[in-house]
């Protein structure tokens, strides 16, 4: 048997277009999206890298001056506390003049892959202080930085995780060569690595 | 392969690009949207040249998932308001087109930036 369809008198309203407000944040949303794909904006602070590297710098020639490894490690554990702030505080200020969110998606993929060997490397200094160990400290320090370098920086410009790499590859350094190399390598690392590669992310990777 | 395929698309842009004169955009009034760049595919040729020097017609194809002749059209409307430029050169026998973002085209998409923010703004103070 056929039925045949029925048709309103009336046809139906017309669904509401969006909002003004809606639209404009879509089209803010469609802008990120874009520059994230094309892939050259980094949330990472080239000049931040450049400040932190030149602080490691001088961090470094204290930490050598150290008679003791417990000494030259207080005082990498102080710079521990100040240099990601310097960090951060260059990052937040990039995403202000971008006028990028300061989380948007890749970054927040960024702090998600960048923190786990951070939390671990914390954990594991704690450990190997606890049990004398402070001579590899440095070495596990460059190890787990490389590795949470090269797996935040999976989401980001090509340049950040072949610095984590460097990192990583100076971590090995770090681990089997005599100690009293280990500050010099530190210093390297921490302050030649970033100062390398911040520069080129600065000036090819929006600052 | 790729890079002819590539190659190709940079002779369609040679191709598509030529003639007709260039005509400036319309001036508007203090507040008014953009409307050149407005348009989501100009949007996203300026949004996309903003975070990098240059691009090539092919990446900016790759990157919009949009035809020759679409990205070409708009492309060239950009090109005719000065937001960007277009260099065509060879690799070897190959065609190369490469875009730029001007220093106008910078200021209008971070105008239509401040817009947007101006609109969200607005909406939530009210």
């Amino acid at each position: 048997m056929r039925m045949t369809s029925v048709r309103p008198l009336r046809p139906p309203p017309p669904p509401e277009p969006p909002a003004l407000h809606v639209r404009a944040m879509d089209n803010l949303a469609f802008i990120r999206d874009t520059m994230e794909a094309a892939g050259s904006f980094t949330a990472v602070s080239g000049w931040g890298m450049v400040a932190v590297g030149a602080l490691a710098a001088i961090v470094a020639v204290i930490a050598a001056q150290r008679p003791t490894a417990f000494g030259a490690l207080e005082v990498w554990l102080a710079s521990a506390f100040f240099l990601p702030i310097v960090m951060l505080a260059a990052i937040v200020e990039k995403a202000r003049r971008a006028k990028m969110p300061l989380l948007s998606g890749p970054a927040r993929k960024f702090v998600l892959s960048f923190s786990p060997p951070m939390v671990v490397g914390a954990l594991l200094t704690l450990v190997m202080y606890q049990g004398g160990m402070v001579a590899a400290i440095p070495g596990m320090w460059l190890l787990l930085y490389g590795t949470a370098v090269v797996a935040g920086g999976a989401f980001s410009v090509k340049i950040v995780p072949v610095m984590g790499v460097c990192f990583m590859a100076a971590g090995a350094l770090a681990l089997f060569s005599p100690v009293s190399w280990t500050p010099w390598i530190m210093g390297a690392a921490f302050g030649g690595l970033h100062i390398l590669f911040g520069i080129p992310i600065a000036r090819r990777h929006g600052g | 392969m790729a890079k002819h395929g590539a190659a190709r698309d940079d002779a369609r842009a040679h191709d598509t690009a030529r003639g007709g004169g260039i005509r400036r955009a319309p001036a508007r009034k203090q507040g008014e949207l953009d409307r050149l760049i407005h348009e989501r595919l100009r949007l996203g040729i300026v949004s996309a040249l903003a975070v990098n020097d240059s691009l090539s017609f092919s990446d900016l194809k790759k990157l919009m998932k949009t035809t020759d002749g679409n990205l070409s059209v708009h492309a060239r409307k950009l090109e005719e308001a000065d937001y960007i430029t277009c260099t065509k050169s060879f690799e070897g026998r190959m065609p190369k087109t490469q875009y730029r973002l001007t220093a106008i085209g910078r200021r209008a998409l971070e105008k239509y930036l401040d817009h947007m923010e101006a609109l969200i703004r607005a909406t939530r103070e009210r």
